[in-house]
C-alpha cells in the first residue's frame, strides 16, 4: 500500500477513510494530506480507522490535534472502527492534551539587564574569590603548625605532574624561543657590526621576561586546567562533600597541595626554560653572528648582572599561586553539569594567563621605579 | 513489520572481559509484546549483557539478533535502524546536562525526522507529559530535576521516537517506594498503550512481581531459567533460592500475594 492513499475523504457520506502507516515516518506526508481535504464547513465528520495498519503515538497525536482544530471551526469528529489498542492510544493522548498546553517560554533579558547582571556576578566572583583565598591562607595557618597534617606525598605527586612531566616540553619550547630572538635581534645587530651585543640582549630578555613568563603561560594551560577540571569532576561526584564529612578539609588534601606543589615547581620550570632559552640563542649566535661558543660563555657573566636571574625568579612564585589558586577556585565553583566543567576550565586559564600578565606588567612599573 | 520472529535473540554467547568470562553460554529471547526481567546478582553480567545487545560492548563469540538482524555483523546503515526503532532509559538517567528537558527529549526527533520544529515541540511536549511531567518542567535543565523527575525525563527520550523496543535498566533504583510504584505503573500503562516490547533490568522485586511477565535469571555465566515469577521462585538451583527467598524476596512475595486477594 503506498502512501498515495493513506487518506480518503469521501464528502457523500461524510467519511474519511484512513488507511497504511499512522506512525512517526509517515508523519510529514500525512500532514500535508490532511492540509489538502477540503473540510466542509460545519457539520459532523466520521473518521474511519479501519484501515490503519500500524499508528503510534505520533500518528495519534495527529488526528488528536486536527480532531481539536476542526472543533474550533465547529465541526464535529468521531473516531469509528479503529482497533481496541489505537482506540486507547487515541485516548490516551487526548487525555494528556485535554487543554492545550505549552512549555512556558525561556525567560527574556534585555541587553542593559544583561549587562548589570553580568557584572554583579562578576563582582561577586571576585568576592567569591577573595572569600576563597582567605578561606585557603585560614587552612594554611592551622596546618602550618601541625606537621601531621602536611600532605607530602601530595605534594611531591604535583610536583611530579605538574613539573617534572613538564620538563621535554618547556626545554623544546624555551629552545625555540631562544633561537627566534636571537634570530630577530642578531638581524638588527648585524647591520651595525654590533654581533656581540646580542649576548647582553638575550640574556636580559630570557632571563628578566621570557623565561618566566612563557613558564608561567604554558604552565596555566597545561596545569591550570588540569586543575580546574579535576576538582570540578570531584564536586560533580560528590568527592568534596565526602571528604568534608569524613572530617578532611579538601583545602587540606587537595587544595594547598596543589598550590605549595606548584609554587615550588614554577621557579624551578623556570630555571629550566632560562637554560633552554639561552643554550637556543646560544646555536643560533654561533651559526648565523659568527659567535664562538667559548665568545659567548665568556661575555656572558660579565654582562649579565646575577639580580636579572633573581627577578625572573623571583616572578615565578607569584605566577604559580596565581595559576594554582584561580585553577583550585575555578574547579570548587563547577555545578551539577559536564557543562559547567568546560566553562570553568576555560574560564581558568583565560584568568590565569590574564593575571599573569597583569602581574608581569606590575612588576615591571614596580623595578623601573626602584631601578632595578 | 509484522513478522512473528522473537525480537531478541542471543545464541551462544559469550564474553571475556580481562581475564574472568563474564558470559560463558548465553541463550535468550525476546517475544514481541512481552515485558522480560532480567535478574541476576550484583557481577553476573546483566549491564554488559545489555550493553551487547545495544552494541556498545563487543562479545567474543556468539550471535545477538535484534529485530531478526545480527546486530554484530551489521552495516552501519541496518544499525541505525535497528536504533530508531528501540529506546533506551540508562541506570543515570544519561540526560544530556547542556540542553533543557524538552531538547533533551526533542534531541533524537531533530536528528532523525525532517519534521518541522513547531510539530517536534507539540511531540517532545506529548512524550513529557505522557511520562508524567509537566509543561513547567520542560524549560528546566536535567541538574534541577529531583531523582524520579530525571528518571521520568529520560523515559520520555526513550519513547520519543515510538520505539517498539524499550530497554530499561534499573529503572526504579534510587526512588522512593511510592515514586517507583508510580513509575512500575507508569511503565504499564505505555507498554499496554504503545504496544511495547520491554526488556528490564532490576533489582526491585516488588517490579518484578508487579510488571515482568518473564524473568531471566543470570548466574554462573548462563540464564540459569528464564519463567514466570511464580514458577521462578519454586526453582531449586541454590543461587535463585538465595535470591528471591531471602527476607525481602518473602515480604515482596507476600505483597503481592495480598495485592491479589484485594
Amino acid at each position: 500500500m503506498t502512501s498515495q492513499d493513506a487518506i480518503h475523504y469521501d464528502p457523500q457520506t461524510r467519511q474519511l477513510l484512513c488507511r497504511g502507516n499512522w506512525d512517526l515516518a509517515s508523519l510529514p506526508y500525512l500532514k500535508v494530506l490532511l492540509e489538502k481535504i477540503a473540510w466542509p464547513k460545519e457539520g459532523e465528520l466520521i473518521i474511519d480507522g479501519q484501515g490503519i495498519t500500524k499508528m503510534d503515538s505520533a500518528g495519534a497525536w495527529l488526528l488528536n490535534s486536527w480532531r481539536n482544530k476542526l472543533m474550533q471551526r465547529g465541526i464535529t469528529l468521531h473516531f469509528s472502527h479503529f482497533s481496541k489498542a489505537h482506540e486507547a492510544l487515541l485516548s490516551l493522548i487526548e487525555k494528556e492534551l485535554k487543554e492545550e498546553k505549552k512549555p512556558p517560554a525561556l525567560p527574556y533579558m534585555g541587553w542593559v539587564p544583561r549587562v548589570g547582571k553580568y557584572t554583579i556576578a562578576q563582582l561577586d566572583h571576585l568576592q567569591d574569590y577573595l572569600a576563597f583565598v582567605g578561606r585557603l591562607t585560614m587552612e594554611w595557618l592551622r596546618i602550618v603548625p601541625k606537621p601531621r597534617h602536611w600532605r607530602w606525598n601530595e605534594v611531591a605527586g604535583v610536583i611530579y605532574r605538574t613539573g617534572y612531566e613538564a620538563l621535554p616540553i618547556i626545554a623544546l619550547l624555551s629552545l625555540m624561543i631562544g633561537v627566534v630572538i636571537t634570530y630577530q635581534m642578531g638581524l638588527q645587530l648585524r647591520n651595525y657590526g654590533a654581533n656581540v651585543y646580542i649576548v647582553d640582549l638575550l640574556g636580559l630578555s630570557v632571563l628578566r621576561e621570557f623565561g618566566p613568563l612563557l613558564t608561567a603561560i604554558m604552565v596555566a594551560g597545561r596545569t591550570g586546567s588540569s586543575f580546574t577540571a579535576q576538582i570540578g569532576i570531584m564536586k560533580i561526584n560528590q568527592e568534596i562533600d565526602a571528604l568534608d564529612t569524613i572530617g578532611v578539609t579538601p583545602g587540606e588534601l587537595l587544595l594547598l597541595p596543589r598550590i605549595v606543589g606548584l609554587f615550588i615547581a614554577l621557579p624551578l620550570l623556570t630555571i629550566w626554560s632560562d637554560i633552554f632559552g639561552v643554550i637556543g640563542g646560544m646555536i643560533m649566535s654561533n651559526n648565523m653572528l659568527k659567535i664562538t661558543w667559548y665568545d659567548f660563555l665568556q661575555r656572558f657573566p660579565r654582562v649579565i648582572p646575577l639580580k636579572s636571574l633573581l627577578i625572573g625568579l623571583g616572578k615565578a612564585p607569584v605566577f604559580a599561586l596565581i595559576i594554582a589558586s584561580v585553577g583550585c577556585f575555578q574547579g570548587m565553583q563547577v555545578r551539577g553539569s559536564a557543562d559547567s566543567v568546560g566553562q570553568n576550565t576555560t574560564k581558568s586559564v583565560v584568568l590565569s594567563i590574564f593575571f599573569i600578565i597583569v602581574a608581569d606588567a606590575i612588576f615591571s612599573v614596580i623595578f623601573s621605579k626602584l631601578k632595578l | 513489520m509484522t513478522n512473528e520472529r522473537p525480537v531478541i535473540e542471543i545464541k551462544n554467547m559469550k564474553t571475556r572481559l580481562g581475564n574472568t568470562w563474564v558470559h560463558k553460554d548465553i541463550n535468550l529471547t525476546v517475544e514481541r509484546g512481552e515485558i522480560l526481567g532480567i535478574v541476576g546478582g550484583s557481577g553476573s553480567g546483566k549491564t554488559t549483557l545489555l550493553r551487547e545487545i545495544l552494541g556498545l560492548t563487543q562479545p567474543t563469540s556468539g550471535t545477538i539478533r535484534v529485530f531478526g538482524e545480527d546486530v554484530i555483523h551489521a552495516s552501519p546503515e541496518k544499525i541505525l535502524a535497528i536504533q530508531h526503532r528501540w529506546g533506551v532509559l540508562f541506570q543515570q538517567n544519561a540526560l544530556f546536562s547542556s540542553l533543557t528537558l524538552l531538547e533533551n527529549v526533542a534531541f533524537p526527533l531533530h536528528e532523525h525526522t525532517n519534521l518541522d520544529a513547531e510539530t517536534i515541540k507539540k511531540l517532545a511536549l506529548l512524550k513529557i507529559l505522557m511520562a508524567g511531567l509537566s509543561e513547567k518542567d520542560a524549560i528546566k535543565y536535567p541538574s534541577e530535576l529531583s531523582g524520579g523527575m530525571q528518571k521520568r525525563a529520560g523515559l520520555a527520550r526513550a519513547i520519543v521516537m515510538d520505539p517498539e523496543l524499550l530497554f530499561l535498566d534499573e529503572p526504579t533504583s534510587g526512588l522512593d517506594p511510592t515514586t517507583a510504584a508510580g513509575f512500575d505503573e507508569l511503565i504499564l500503562n505505555l507498554q499496554s498503550t504503545m504496544g511495547l516490547t520491554i526488556v528490564m533490568i532490576t533489582h526491585d522485586l516488588d517490579s518484578l512481581w508487579k510488571i515482568a511477565n518473564r524473568v531471566a535469571f543470570l548466574g554462573e555465566g548462563v540464564v540459569l531459567s528464564v519463567d514466570t515469577m511464580p514458577n521462578l521462585i519454586k526453582n531449586p538451583n541454590p543461587l535463585i533460592q538465595a535470591f528471591f527467598n531471602g527476607p525481602r524476596g518473602r515480604i515482596a512475595m507476600e505483597a503481592h500475594a495480598h495485592g491479589n486477594q484485594g
